[in-house]
């Protein structure tokens, strides 16, 4: 049985143009695998490249070399080289990800924002606010705030609000990036239980995250990013010769 | 091949001169049905000449538009009638121009600014054509007593809502956006984008839109292609293009922005 994720010879090197086509390379041959019910995490100091992998993987990034191979529909397909559609499709269907900060949208409420991705994959409108709404309510987003747009929340209610809206949907794959970062010791605690759920069902889980309690008892395995580090300079032998 | 894997609209080699002035040089895409594809550059980067190619207002000095019809037949859009061609642009396609006073006839009513494009599909009944203009001027947010009121009297973001139930009053499957929230206060802007980003999902459009602002491209589209110079230099997902550019002036777009 071929794991759920698996990464294969994977590089980033973001070339800044406008600062003289300074290169900075970031992560290279990156290899690991996660299986369904696993959760492992990246870890490296910051910049280490830890966040730029989960977004390659959630095809934010574009990915320079190597494979990002995912089950979808049986088949594996590789990320690192699917087209727009497929990336979509892989979205609704496959690979979620809950990110350190929502990215707010004017006028739609928080319910609305949790449900979209259960009404993308064509769950009725009224259902998926439902279920929106019971997974709120267990992450004590009071229930006055849930027709509010959560632009103007606190940090924490945001969070949770983005939290809500990763865990929903039952996709096999989940990216977490510091998905308790800005929570309270109570908080912290549903989203450790809402992992466990997730790893129970079968979930391959590849998260970042710094908090020591969380990681001892949510992750089975932990990633050494730095392994894969490409910011060492290159030797100047290694350059090519001819100019100047 | 089902109709979900055919696309919807194909452009192939998509070249317009002016004289020898270059308009846009070499650009193919395809889009497909849902799609929301959205062209950036700055101004005179051929945006709007392209969203003329593809509406078939130009014609191209090189390349060709395909189009799948209703009826699931793909055609040239040269080789339709005139008569072809308006019936497109009133039943299947919308076309939302920058300029409200373009795309709406300024003064008469607003009901029947929108009523307009159901009587030229055949629509007679005027109880059933008041009754519908009604229900999308409510869809779009505008107060049922201002329905015989005329756009002269409406405020910019009335006029782009009213434009837009104009045009999606016929059920169209694709629509042409030309800069949709241009010169428009910012508030404003941010309720016409929350009603289109609604509608576009709610009704599974597939759209053209032309911008030079990010945040309406990050807000309403699945696809970018970044224009300069009357080529296209980048393309792909919106959200990887505009947080991991890789184009020079696609680099200097996004550094562009000003925070809030």
């Amino acid at each position: 049985m071929h794991p759920l994720l698996q990464l294969t010879g994977v590089a980033k090197t973001f070339t800044m143009h406008l600062q003289d086509g300074i290169r900075l390379p970031v992560v290279a041959g990156v290899e690991f695998a996660v299986a369904a019910g696993e959760c492992v995490t990246l870890a490296g100091p910051s910049g280490a490249g830890k966040s730029s992998v989960l977004k390659m993987i959630f095809g934010n990034y574009r990915c320079d070399a190597g494979e990002i191979l995912v089950r979808h529909d049986g088949e594996r397909v590789d990320v690192a080289r699917a087209d727009p559609r497929l990336i979509l499709e892989l979205r609704r269907t496959t690979i979620g990800y809950v990110s350190q900060f929502l990215r707010a949208v004017p006028r739609v409420a928080a319910i609305d924002v949790v449900a979209e991705p259960l009404v993308a994959a064509g769950v009725g409108r009224d259902a998926a606010r439902a279920r929106a709404g019971e997974l709120l309510a267990r992450l004590n987003v009071p229930q006055r705030l849930w027709p509010l747009p959560p632009a103007t929340f606190s940090g924490g209610e945001q969070q949770r609000i983005n939290i809500a809206r990763g865990f929903l949907p039952d996709l096999p794959i989940l990216l977490l990036d510091e998905p308790t970062a800005s929570l309270d010791a109570p908080n912290r605690a549903i989203v450790m239980d809402l992992i466990k759920e997730k790893k129970a069902r079968g979930t391959a889980i590849a998260s970042i995250v710094h908090d020591d309690d969380v990681r001892a008892r949510t992750v089975d395995r932990v990633i050494d990013i730095t392994r894969f580090s490409a910011s060492v300079p290159i030797p100047k032998f290694a350059q090519p010769c001819g100019t100047l | 091949m089902s109709d979900a894997d055919a696309p919807l609209l194909v452009a192939e080699g998509l070249t317009k001169y002016y004289g020898r002035q270059l308009g846009c040089r070499d650009v193919s895409f395809s889009l497909y049905e849902g799609e929301v594809l959205a062209v950036v550059g700055e101004s005179g980067s051929g945006k709007t000449t392209l969203l003329q190619l593809l509406s078939t207002q130009l014609a191209p000095s090189a390349g060709r538009v395909r189009y799948r019809l209703r009826d699931g037949v793909t055609r040239d859009l040269e080789s339709l009638s005139e008569a072809e061609r308006r019936f497109l642009f009133r039943t299947d396609w919308g076309y939302v121009h920058q300029d409200a006073a373009l795309g709406l006839r300024m003064n008469v009513s607003a009901g029947a600014n929108v009523g307009e494009r159901l009587m030229a599909v055949g629509w007679r009944h005027y109880g059933r054509i008041r009754g519908t203009a009604a229900q999308w001027l409510d869809r779009v947010e505008i107060e049922p007593d201002r329905i015989d009121d005329p756009p002269l009297v409406y405020s910019g973001g009335m006029r782009q809502r009213l434009q837009i139930a104009r045009n999606l009053v016929t059920q169209p499957r694709l629509v042409f956006m030309d800069e949709p929230t241009g010169g428009l206060d910012v508030s404003v802007q941010a309720r016409l984008l929350d009603l289109l980003r609604g509608l576009v999902t709610e009704l599974g459009l597939a759209a053209v839109v032309v911008t030079h602002d990010l945040a309406v491209a990050r807000l309403l589209s699945h696809r970018i292609m970044v224009m300069k110079g009357g080529e296209v230099i980048e393309t792909g997902l919106t959200d990887q293009v505009l947080d991991d550019p890789r184009e020079p002036y696609s680099q200097l777009l996004v550094s562009s922005i000003l925070p809030a």
